[in-house]
């Protein structure tokens, strides 16, 4: 329902959908972003007050390697939507939801921090939850998970395991 | 020798410019997990920047490294407050991916586990919330009515914290024999000290006076900072999940969604103080419910995720693989995409997963309700006094190891 109203407005901006498992999918151009995303928490039939989640996936072999995903949730008329956005390894950037959604700060911060996803437009992109002399991006799928060699604590230490 | 001369720079004018003030995370009131850094105006906070990340401890990785099993007890340890809760969450998502129905008994068990935590999670915030402001007696008024749940989850689960209890397909074991006496006994004894910790505190002019019209976010800006729970609630946005979305049984039982008017402090703890009433009142109905359904499954009987019975195993050559396949690899879910979220006691947390269609996670997402609550903490102290800080830290409902991960 509010894929068909999607659809029917921003039908270049959309490049796939599902509802696999009844969870509303769509899959947008990375360019149009933003215009989907003020359409979704400004139109009437959707009113997606909720930017519930923010997140990435690192997929490694595919093309293009990221997605971005945004979790949408409408308070008023309790409904959901998810939807996603390629971005790819050359580039490693997209919009900033922040002038959309204050909490986009944040969770852009973490995507940035984790996988190395720049937001263009954030005001303040630090990283999030790792300090800021870490090396390196640790949820893509090519960091080791541990017997790293490089990096070091922020105190000059070596690192720990 | 010269010791301290007048005219040396100690005392300047606390006009000229802003303080700053670090509160690292060995001060007790960061609970050693976040770092304030605060720009003062005499006592007048301007300005708040908040450093989380203490407790990252890289849950997604760990994740993406083990079976889908071995995910479940990492969920204990995100808020160990009410780690059933989260436990769930994640087995919610899983089954959603696999496309697995709950036997009815399973679904009451996991209702009356989640209600228990989000009881002594609440239990532990009304308490915490006296000792940050020097209230030692009622904190433990709180902790003492928290034993006795933990005693109730420990006879359920077989652990008082760190439950690891939820299985996806169902839960690790039934209600034990004499379970409802033990609960109805402990419920009692729990209302008891929640009615002698009330009559000691929500009237108490002193309490009221420092949480009144302090730490105030209204509607709008938690809507925009993604805030859900009981500060939503506190607000006065009637949101919550077991309604609008009712998951498990939480259709088939009777409680109220207290809210409150304003959003501040005071509103909070009223409404996280009249949400241990409601779910106490939840818990009741879920035993009686399990009571009457009596004994039975609490799994489902699909081999692809559950364990065959122990007494199985040793006689039943097929059982015997089943076990062997289930512990080494595990359940091998279907390619695919899924959000599931439960209303935890900090509000809205879900879990989105993929899966490449292996026996391994390629991706889990927690979304955590702590971390959202937390990041519009400078909009909420700025302009209050710094001692104002304290207890807004500790009623926003965050928990270092769900916000860091």
């Amino acid at each position: 329902m509010v894929l068909d109203r999607l659809l029917a407005v921003h039908s270049d901006a959309v490049l796939s959908t599902h509802a696999q498992h009844g969870d509303a999918t769509a899959l947008v151009d990375p360019g149009k972003l933003l215009a989907v995303l003020e359409f979704l928490r400004d139109d009437d039939a959707s009113r997606f007050e909720l930017l519930v989640d923010l997140c990435a996936v690192d997929y490694a072999a595919r093309e293009p390697r990221f997605e971005v995903v945004y979790h949408l949730y409408s308070v008023s008329l309790n409904h959901r939507l998810r939807i996603k956005a390629g971005v790819a390894e050359s580039s490693c950037e997209i919009a900033s939801a922040c002038s959309l959604w204050p909490a986009a700060n944040w969770l852009e911060r973490e995507v940035w921090d984790l996988y190395g996803i720049r937001f263009i437009g954030h005001p303040d992109l630090r990283r999030l939850l790792l300090d800021e002399s870490f090396e390196g991006h640790p949820l893509r799928k090519d960091f080791p998970k541990r017997g790293r060699d490089a990096g070091g604590t922020a105190d000059g230490g070596a690192a720990g395991d | 020798m010269g010791g301290l001369r007048v005219t040396d720079p100690v005392w300047r004018d606390p006009q000229a410019e802003p303080d700053v003030l670090v509160m690292e995370p060995s001060h007790p009131a960061t609970h050693g997990t976040v770092r304030f850094v605060a720009e003062l105006d005499g006592e007048t906070i301007v300005g708040l920047d908040v450093e989380i990340g203490y407790l990252h401890r890289g849950f997604e990785k760990e994740c993406e490294s083990g079976s889908w099993y071995q995910a479940i007890p990492y969920t204990d340890r995100l808020n160990y407050n009410s780690s059933a809760l989260a436990n769930l969450a994640f087995c919610g998502a899983v089954e959603k991916l696999i496309g697995l129905e709950l036997p009815e008994r399973s679904g009451w068990l996991r209702t009356l586990v989640g209600e228990l935590a989000r009881v002594a999670d609440h239990l532990t915030r009304c308490g915490t919330t006296c000792l940050e402001l020097q209230a030692m007696t009622a904190f433990l008024y709180c902790i003492e009515a928290r034993e006795h749940i933990w005693d109730l989850l420990e006879a359920l689960t077989g652990a008082r914290v760190t439950s690891n209890y939820v299985r996806i397909g169902g839960v690790r074991h039934a209600m034990p024999d004499g379970f409802p006496r033990q609960c109805a006994e402990a419920l009692v004894a729990a209302r008891d000290l929640l009615r002698d910790f009330e009559d000691l505190v929500t009237h108490n002019r002193l309490f009221v006076d420092r949480l009144q019209g302090t730490g105030i976010l209204s509607q709008q800006d938690c809507l925009r900072y993604g805030v859900t729970g009981p500060l939503l609630r506190a607000a006065g946005v009637p949101l919550d999940l077991r309604k609008d979305e009712p998951y498990l049984c939480y259709d088939r039982v009777d409680f109220d969604v207290p809210v409150g008017e304003v959003g501040d402090n005071y509103d909070r703890y009223l409404v996280c103080v009249e949400e241990i009433h409601q779910s106490l009142r939840i818990v009741e109905q879920c035993v009686g419910a399990l009571v009457e359904l009596g004994a039975g499954p609490v799994d489902v009987l699909d081999p692809r995720v559950r364990w065959p019975a122990k007494g199985q195993v040793f006689h039943q050559l097929e059982d015997m693989i089943d076990q062997y396949k289930a512990v080494t690899e595990g359940p091998q879910v279907p390619a695919g995409e899924a959000y599931c979220a439960v209303e935890s006691a900090n509000g809205e947390l879900g879990f989105y997963v993929v899966s490449d269609g292996s026996a391994r996670p390629w991706k889990v997402r927690c979304r955590p309700p702590s971390l959202f609550n937390l990041a519009p903490l400078p909009e909420m102290v700025r302009g209050a006094l710094l001692s104002d800080l304290v207890p807004t830290f500790d009623l926003i409902h965050s928990v270092a190891g769900e916000c860091d991960r």
